[in-house]
C-alpha cells in the first residue's frame, strides 16, 4: 500500500524518545540511590522507625525493577518496532504469559503488603509498654500543647469554657478538679530517653496532625477523639514536629518541638516546671 | 459499506442557539464540555503558577493582591480552587462527558445519545456548577481554604475557622452538589445508551476499548457522585442548618467555645467523601487507558494484546476501586484493624493495572509503530503510568504511610498518575480525534514541540517533589519557612517553579496549533489514520445524525490490524466480508 508522510523516518523520533526514558531511568534510578542528604528522611530514632526503614526499602527495591523493566521495555520496544518498512506481526495475545505475569504481580504486590503490616501491627494494635509516660498533645489553629499528670499521675478536668490561650489556660484546666492542680503544661515536649512514651492525641477545634519524622510517626488529631500512639525514643536530641493536616492559615507555621533527653534531665525539666506552678 | 437503514435522516434544527447553545446533538454537546474543560485546565494551570511563584519569591507583587504579597489564606484559596477546577472540572469533564459525548455514540453505530435532553441538561448543570465554584473567589473572604477534600470541622464551623470558611466555603459545596447532578445524568445516558443504542453487529466483544472504559467509569460515576452529593448536603445543613453530622461537642475555635453543635464525627465525611473520592482518581484515568489502547494498537498496526484480559481489567480496577477508599485515611484515626483490609484490597489494584501495562508493551512488540502526535501521548501516557502507579504501592502500606502520609511524596504520586497521565491520555485522544471533529488535521510538526516540551516539562516538575516528601514536606505548606528542616529544600522548590513556569508556557504552543489547525489545518480525510473503527467511516467532520439515516453493520472486532493474508493492513469493523481485500 502506499505510505503517507509521517509514516516513514520514524527512527529519529524513535531514537530521540527511546533515549529519553533510558536517560529518565537512569537519572531516576541513580537519586533514588544516591538518597541525596536533601531528599530523604534523617536516621530514625527509634528500632520501630527502623522496621519503617527496612519496608520502604523493600517497597523501593521491588517498584525500582518493575520500574526498571517497564521504562527500559518501553524504551526497547520503541526503538526496536520503529516502522522501517517491516510489515507488523499479528497475535492477539497470549494466555500462558498472561497467567505468568497476572501470578507474579500478585505474589510481588500482595507478599510485599503482607510483609509491611508488622509494622503497622506493632505501632496500633499493641497499647503502648506498661509504665509508660502519659503525655497528651492538644492541636490548636496554630499551636501545640503537652500536659504531664504531675505527680499524681492523673489528667484534671478541662472545661471548653475555661479555654483561654491569652491569659495561660490554653487547655482549659479547670482549677476545682485536684487533679488539675499538678498538671504541667508546656508548649514543647520533654521526653526521657529510652523510655515508653503514651501519647494521647487530641484538638480542640480542627484536624491537626501529629508528625515528627525521626519518630516515623503521624497522627491526625481528630475533633471529639483522642488516639493513642506510642513510641520509645532512642537517640537525645531536639526534632521538629510539624502539622501535617490542613487546618486553617497558619498550618505552615504550626509546629513545636520533641526534645528526647536523658532521664535525669527530664526529671530536673519537670521539677522545674512543677515549682514554676506552685509559685503561680 | 452495507448498511442499515434507521427511521430516516433526520435535519438539524436551524437557527443559533438551538444549534449551538442548547444544542441536543452529541457531538456539539461533547465539544461544549470540551471547551468547558479548556478553559477550567488554563485557569487551573494559571492558579498553580500563582502558588509556585509564591513558594520561591514569597515577597512577589500579584496582581490581585493590592500592596502586599499574597496571604497564607489567598495561597491555600488556591491549593482549593486548583485541585477542584483540576479534578471536577477538567479531569471529570474533559475524557468522559468530553470524548465520551462526541466519539461513543458514533463508535457503536448510534444516532446520538439516549436521553439528548438529559445531555444538553447535564452540560448546562455542569456549566452553572463551574460558575458558582468560580464565584467563590469574588466573596467575601474569598475562596475556601480546605482545599478540594474539605474536611470538616475546618469546613464545617464557618469563617470562625477562618478566611474563606464563610460564604466562599458554601458556594464550594453548592457548586461541587450541582456538579454531581450533571455528573449523575450524564453517567445515567452513557449507560443507556451503551446498553440499548449500539448497531446491529456490534457485540460487547466488538466494543472497541475506548467504550469499555467509557462505560465502566459512568458506573462508577453512577455509583459514587450520588454519595457526594448526599455528603455535600450534610455539610450544608451543618453550616446553615444547625445539624452536627460532622461536628462533635466541647470545641474550642480561638478561646470561642461552639456551643451549638454536639454528637457529630469529622471522620464520616472522610468515609463518605473517599468513597467518591478514590473512584474518582478513576474516572479520571480510565477512559485514557481506553484511549491509550486504542491508539497504542492504531499505530502500531497491530490488534491490543489480550482484549479480553484488558475488558477484565478496566471491570477489575472500577471494581476494586470502590473498596479501597480507607487507604487514603490510615493516619485519620480510623480503625488500624480495617488498614490491613484496605491496604491488601489497594496493593490488588497493581495487578490490574501491571496486566494493562504489560498488555500495552505486548501490543507495541512486532508492531510498526507510526510517531504521529497522538501515538506520542500515548507512549507518554504509558511511561507516566508506570512511574505514578509505582509509587502508590508505597502510600498503600500503612506503615510506610506514617511517614509519607500528607508530604510531597504525595503530591508527586497523584499528580503523576491522575492528573498528567490522564491529561497525556486527553492530549492522545485531542491529535487522534481532531480531524474527525473539526475536519482538519492538527500540525504534526508543532505537535511533536508540543509533546516534548510536556513530556520531559511534566516530569521535571513532579519526579523532584517525590523526594521533598521523602524529606518530611507536608503538602499545603503556604511558605517554607515556618518549619526549620524545610529550609535546605528551597532550591528544590526553585527548580520545580522555573520547570512549571516553562511547561506551562509551552501549553500555548498547544492552544495556538488547536485554534490556528481548526482554521487553517490541512483538510482530512474520512479516515486519515487508516484505522477501524465506526467514527472513520463518515465524513470528517460528521454529519448532523452521523451517519445520514444509513447506520452501519458491525461484522468484527475493532482491531483487526495486519491481519494475514489481507490486501491492506486494517480491516473496518464496517467492512462486510465480502469485501475484504478488494479495495474500499
Amino acid at each position: 500500500m502506499k505510505r503517507k508522510r509521517g509514516e516513514q523516518g520514524s527512527a529519529a523520533v524513535a531514537f530521540s524518545l527511546a533515549t529519553f526514558l533510558v536517560i529518565f531511568t537512569i537519572v531516576t534510578v541513580y537519586l533514588f540511590l544516591a538518597k541525596p542528604a536533601w531528599g530523604w528522611f534523617p536516621p530514625s530514632i527509634t528500632e520501630f522507625g527502623k522496621q519503617i526503614d527496612a519496608q520502604f526499602h523493600r517497597t523501593l527495591v521491588i517498584t525500582g525493577i518493575v520500574f526498571v523493566v517497564a521504562q527500559l521495555g518501553l524504551a526497547l520496544v520503541i526503538f526496536r518496532s520503529r516502522d522501517h518498512g517491516q510489515k507488523a506481526s499479528f497475535f492477539e495475545g497470549n494466555s500462558t504469559m498472561e497467567f505468568i505475569w497476572t501470578l507474579a504481580t500478585v505474589i510481588m504486590f500482595v507478599g510485599l503488603g503482607l510483609y509491611g503490616e508488622h509494622a503497622w501491627a506493632e505501632a496500633h494494635f499493641q497499647g503502648a509498654a506498661p509504665g509508660a509516660l502519659q503525655l497528651e498533645v492538644t492541636g490548636q489553629q496554630f499551636a501545640w500543647n503537652f500536659r504531664y499528670a504531675g505527680p499524681d499521675g492523673k489528667f484534671g478536668g478541662t472545661k471548653p469554657e475555661l479555654v483561654s490561650a491569652s491569659t495561660g489556660n490554653p487547655l482549659g484546666l479547670d482549677p476545682r478538679d485536684p487533679a488539675s492542680k499538678d498538671d504541667v503544661v508546656s508548649p514543647v515536649a520533654y521526653v526521657p530517653m529510652g523510655h515508653e512514651v503514651e501519647l494521647l492525641i487530641r484538638t480542640q477545634d480542627v484536624t491537626h496532625s501529629f508528625y515528627v519524622r525521626e519518630l516515623r510517626l503521624k497522627q491526625d488529631a481528630v475533633p471529639g477523639m483522642t488516639i493513642h500512639m506510642h513510641f520509645n525514643a532512642e537517640v537525645p536530641g531536639e526534632y521538629e514536629l510539624a502539622c501535617a493536616e490542613l487546618c486553617g492559615l497558619g498550618h505552615y507555621r504550626m509546629r513545636s518541638f520533641v526534645n528526647v533527653v536523658s532521664q535525669d534531665e527530664f526529671d530536673k525539666w519537670m521539677r522545674d516546671q512543677e515549682t514554676a506552678l506552685q509559685q503561680q | 459499506m452495507v448498511t442499515h437503514e434507521s427511521g430516516g435522516h433526520h435535519h438539524p434544527p436551524s437557527g443559533f442557539i438551538r444549534k449551538y447553545i442548547f444544542s441536543l446533538d452529541h457531538k456539539v454537546i461533547g465539544l461544549q464540555y470540551y471547551f468547558l474543560a479548556l478553559f477550567s485546565v488554563f485557569l487551573g494551570m494559571a492558579l498553580s503558577m500563582l502558588m509556585r511563584i509564591h513558594l520561591v519569591w514569597p515577597d512577589a507583587k500579584m496582581p490581585f493582591t493590592p500592596g502586599g504579597q499574597m496571604t497564607p489564606e489567598q495561597y491555600l484559596a488556591l491549593v482549593t480552587m486548583h485541585g477542584s477546577i483540576m479534578v471536577f472540572m477538567v479531569l471529570t469533564t474533559a475524557p468522559q462527558s468530553g470524548f465520551g459525548n462526541y466519539i461513543l455514540p458514533i463508535q457503536i453505530g448510534a444516532e446520538d445519545m439516549a436521553f439528548p435532553v438529559l445531555n444538553m441538561l447535564s452540560f448546562w448543570t455542569t456549566f452553572v456548577s463551574l460558575m458558582v465554584l468560580v464565584s467563590a473567589f469574588f466573596v467575601t473572604g474569598g475562596a475556601p481554604i480546605s482545599g478540594w477534600t474539605a474536611y470538616p470541622t475546618l469546613s464545617a464551623l464557618g469563617e470562625i475557622a477562618g478566611p474563606g470558611q464563610g460564604a466562599g466555603q458554601n458556594l464550594w459545596i453548592i457548586g461541587v452538589a450541582i456538579f454531581c447532578i450533571g455528573s449523575l445524568l450524564g453517567a445515567l445516558n452513557f449507560i443507556t445508551t451503551t446498553v440499548d443504542l449500539r448497531a446491529k453487529g456490534m457485540t460487547l466483544g466488538r466494543m472497541p476499548l475506548t467504550v469499555w472504559a467509557w462505560l465502566v467509569t459512568a458506573i462508577l460515576g453512577l455509583l459514587a457522585f450520588g454519595v457526594l452529593l448526599a455528603a455535600c448536603l450534610l455539610l450544608l445543613l451543618d453550616r446553615v442548618a444547625g445539624t452536627s453530622f460532622f461536628i462533635p461537642g466541647g470545641l474550642v475555635v480561638t478561646d470561642t467555645p461552639i456551643v451549638s453543635h454536639t454528637g457529630g464525627s469529622p471522620l464520616l465525611w472522610q468515609h463518605l467523601f473517599w468513597f467518591f473520592g478514590h473512584p474518582e482518581v478513576y474516572i479520571a484515568i480510565l477512559p485514557g487507558m481506553g484511549v491509550a489502547s486504542h491508539v497504542l494498537s492504531t499505530f502500531s498496526r497491530k490488534p491490543v494484546f489480550g482484549y479480553k484480559a484488558m475488558v477484565g481489567a478496566l471491570g477489575a480496577i472500577g471494581f476494586l476501586g470502590f473498596c479501597v477508599w480507607g487507604h487514603h485515611m490510615f493516619i485519620s484515626g480510623m480503625s488500624p484493624y480495617s488498614a490491613f483490609a484496605f491496604s491488601l484490597l489497594t496493593m490488588t489494584i497493581g495487578v490490574p493495572s501491571a496486566i494493562k501495562t504489560f498488555n500495552w508493551l505486548g501490543t507495541l512488540w512486532g508492531g510498526r509503530i507510526q510517531f504521529t502526535t497522538a501515538m506520542m501521548f500515548g507512549l507518554g501516557f504509558v511511561s507516566l503510568f508506570v512511574t505514578g502507579g509505582l509509587s502508590g504501592l508505597f502510600l498503600a502500606q500503612p506503615s510506610i504511610d506514617l511517614y509519607l502520609h500528607d508530604t510531597y511524596f504525595v503530591v508527586a504520586h497523584f499528580h503523576l498518575i491522575m492528573g498528567v497521565a490522564a491529561i497525556f491520555g486527553i492530549f492522545a485522544a485531542t491529535y487522534f480525534w481532531f480531524p474527525k471533529m473539526f475536519g482538519r488535521m492538527l500540525n504534526e510538526t508543532i505537535g511533536k514541540v508540543h509533546f516534548w516540551f510536556t513530556f520531559v516539562g511534566v516530569y521535571s516538575i513532579f519526579m523532584p517533589m517525590h523526594f521533598l516528601g521523602l524529606a518530611g514536606h507536608p503538602r499545603r505548606y503556604a511558605d517554607t519557612t515556618g518549619v526549620n528542616f524545610l529550609a535546605p529544600l528551597h532550591p528544590v522548590h526553585y527548580f520545580i517553579t522555573i520547570a512549571a513556569m516553562i511547561t506551562i508556557t509551552a501549553q500555548l504552543i498547544f492552544l495556538f496549533n488547536f485554534f490556528y489547525s481548526m482554521k487553517a489545518g490541512q483538510r482530512a480525510t474520512e479516515n486519515p489514520w487508516n484505522a477501524t473503527t465506526l467514527e472513520w467511516s463518515i465524513p470528517s467532520p460528521p454529519p448532523f445524525d452521523n451517519f445520514a439515516g444509513h447506520i452501519p453493520v458491525v461484522y468484527r472486532g475493532p482491531y483487526e490490524f495486519s491481519v494475514p493474508g489481507a490486501t491492506d493492513d486494517y480491516i473496518p469493523q464496517y467492512l462486510a466480508p465480502e469485501r475484504v481485500g478488494k479495495a474500499h
